[in-house]
């Protein structure tokens, strides 16, 4: 099959801003379309969007496509899915990227379904590849690579036989690199047509609070794991990000066991962070925590068991008893920084 | 009255992988897992069952999955449960999310007319959330993902609040529609010991042909008759059941292929060892000072 070679990502916006995911996704994007001899294009959907079709150009876009009214300007399911699967159907792209967020973990499924093409969600990498699968020989096609299983296997997961690849990423795994010099500006506008099916759910009210924590800006994160046991332990974990001015963050276990917010999960379902420095104490390590944290440019690794996998990545290790280890540190850092 | 499909789903207990689990190609053993009844659709079951109570209706349990998937269906009948339906058949298998959406929305097509259909957020072994919203699209139904709370119910019309990123919204929809929920929504009720008692010998039609095999003297149509009757017979649908298109089934309706796999082995880069005293914090603060992230 011969394919033209367009990337398309899904320019997500919430309350008229962009989500920076999109904008991560059009850096990789760039790159992937770079590679295939391709074009890469921002599918803008939302009213009032000439700011956010214009940004596009700055992360790589070479064309944004943008369908601009008044009743898009919150997402809805089913109108939303009806303009990227048109679309799609119509010009046929050979990948399209959603960020992994609330709004593109549901809208991506929907589009993926009514096209029949093949979706992957929360991949922790993307790149392009010639493959033979089957004994067949297929040219530039998606890796799609996330951790599976309970993070014990990295699965590379392909779409051979359908003309459109599409995957989700979460939020800061991709690097958000803006180019020295934007693209050409170069903006199609297109009708949206609308139809009653996109009434029969109606938005009655919306409530969003500015995101307090933001996790990807820290310099410094001190996480915690379920190895702290308790709430009550945990509290160490946030004396000590507060004796030495570093966000608060945990592994999902420490999500699920209610020891801290999900907002603060750090991992492939979470947030993924490259601070100065990452601690993390009583967190085992699995693949995919270390997703979300293994690019820190420090880490100190502080775990009761020697054999923990969180030591593998880690720069400095410190196995002891976490109850016993932090309020050491804090002591010694206060001596040392008074 | 309202009627409501709940989609179920048997998954295996990722959270407690131990070694024995692991094959030496680095492959998932999956027999060797703990298979378990997936939180967040326990919960949309408890959800339908609230609902049911309220404003009267039948709620029909359904999953797609090997034959021992029939262990959750029997959970199902416990917490309360009108009906089950096992959709099970070797075709069906190795299918990712697209053709279990197929599948899954041609067995609801088949079971009959619904006000709701009910889904966990996603399933513990994949964690993909995509069979939901995917099984909408092929209904031709709206979807609520991401569901905190039912507000109102009248006139067919459905007050939800839902998650969205930093917030949440207030949303109306018309029904039918389909719902996946998150796992803090509700609590599922225990078993009703009254309930147990009734169900644990409810059996689908795979595993009452395994007794006629174990025992020449049953006959499989009076078997399923009997079992029927008294109210115990899981429902069974095969491909011979739906009106199915096979290419569109299973591995062969299945447009993403797992090309590669590898096990997690992690090369030690040689992290710095620190002691836990005072001194060996005490140059690990001097170190980081000299890098400049402290001070």
């Amino acid at each position: 099959m011969n394919f033209k070679n367009e990337v398309w990502v899904f320019i997500e916006q919430r309350g008229g801003k962009p989500a920076d995911v999109s904008f991560e996704l059009l850096c990789k994007g760039n790159k992937l379309a770079e590679t295939m001899g391709g074009v890469l294009k921002a599918i803008v959907i939302g009213s009032d969007t000439d700011e956010i079709a214009k940004q596009t150009f700055i992360y790589g876009a070479d064309e944004a496509i943008v369908f601009d009214h008044p009743s898009l300007k919150n997402f809805r399911t089913v109108p939303y899915a009806r303009i990227l699967q048109n679309l799609v159907k119509e010009h046929i792209p050979r990948i399209v990227l959603f960020g992994a967020s609330i709004i593109g973990r549901d809208l991506a499924p929907r589009v993926a379904s009514n096209t029949k093409s093949g979706l992957t969600a929360d991949c922790t990498d993307l790149q392009i590849s010639d493959v033979k699968y089957l004994n067949q020989n297929h040219s530039n096609l998606l890796l799609q690579i996330r951790p599976a299983f309970g993070g014990n296997i990295i699965a590379t997961i392909i779409t051979p036989d359908v003309p459109t690849q599409m995957a989700t990423v979460r939020e800061g795994v991709m690097e958000l690199s803006p180019l020295e010099k934007p693209k050409e500006e170069k903006i199609t506008k297109l009708e949206y047509k609308s139809d009653p099916v996109d009434d029969l759910v109606q938005i009655i009210k919306q409530h969003r609070e500015e995101n307090k924590v933001n996790l990807k800006a820290a310099p410094v994160i001190v996480a915690g794991g379920y190895g702290l046991g308790t709430r009550d332990n945990f509290r160490l974990v946030e004396e000590l990000a507060h004796t030495i001015g570093a966000e608060i963050a945990g592994s999902r276990a420490a999500v699920d066991a209610g020891f801290v917010t999900p907002d603060r999960q750090v991992g492939q379902t979470g947030v993924t962070v490259r601070p100065k420095l990452y601690i993390a104490i009583g967190i085992s390590g699995a693949i995919q925590h270390r997703a979300g944290m293994q690019d820190s440019s420090k880490i100190i690794a502080i775990n009761s068991d020697p054999e923990a996998p969180i030591f593998d990545v880690a720069h400095y290790g410190i196995v002891g008893d976490a109850m016993q280890v932090i309020p050491q540190f804090i002591e010694v850092y206060k001596h040392k920084l008074k | 009255m309202y009627n409501s499909i709940v989609l179920v789903k048997q998954v295996p207990d990722t959270a407690n992988i131990s070694g024995k689990v692991m094959k030496d190609d680095g492959t998932v053993n999956r027999s060797k897992l703990p298979a378990i009844f997936n939180y967040e659709d326990k919960v949309s079951l408890e959800l339908a069952l609230q609902v049911k109570e309220r404003y009267g209706g039948k709620v029909i349990a359904v999953t797609m999955g090997p034959p021992r998937a029939s262990d959750i269906l029997r959970e199902c009948l416990y917490m309360g449960a009108d009906e089950v339906y096992l959709v099970s058949d070797r075709k069906f298998a190795g299918a990712d999310t697209l053709a279990t959406s197929y599948v899954l929305s041609e067995a609801i097509k088949q079971i009959g007319s619904y006000h709701f259909v009910f889904a966990g957020r996603q399933a513990i072994d994949g964690d993909t959330a995509q069979v939901g919203p995917q099984t909408a699209e092929k209904l031709n139904i709206p979807q609520i993902t991401y569901t905190e709370e039912l507000i109102d119910l009248k006139d067919n019309k459905i007050k939800i609040k839902r998650k969205i990123d930093g917030g949440y919204e207030i949303v109306e929809s018309q029904l039918p529609v389909l719902l996946t929920v998150l796992k803090d929504v509700v609590t599922p009720r225990p078993f009703s010991a009254k309930r147990v008692t009734a169900y644990k010998g409810a059996k689908s039609l795979i595993e009452l042909e395994k007794l006629t095999e174990e025992n020449s003297l049953l006959y499989i149509d009076k078997l399923v008759h009997e079992y029927k009757e008294r109210g115990l017979f899981i429902n069974t649908l095969t491909t011979d059941d739906m009106n199915i298109d096979i290419e569109r089934c299973g591995l062969k309706g299945s447009p993403t292929k797992v090309y590669k796999v590898e096990s997690v082995v992690l090369a030690s880069n040689g992290h710095k060892k620190i002691e836990a005293t005072k001194a060996g914090l005490g140059d690990l603060v001097d170190q980081l000072m000299n890098d400049h992230i402290f001070g």
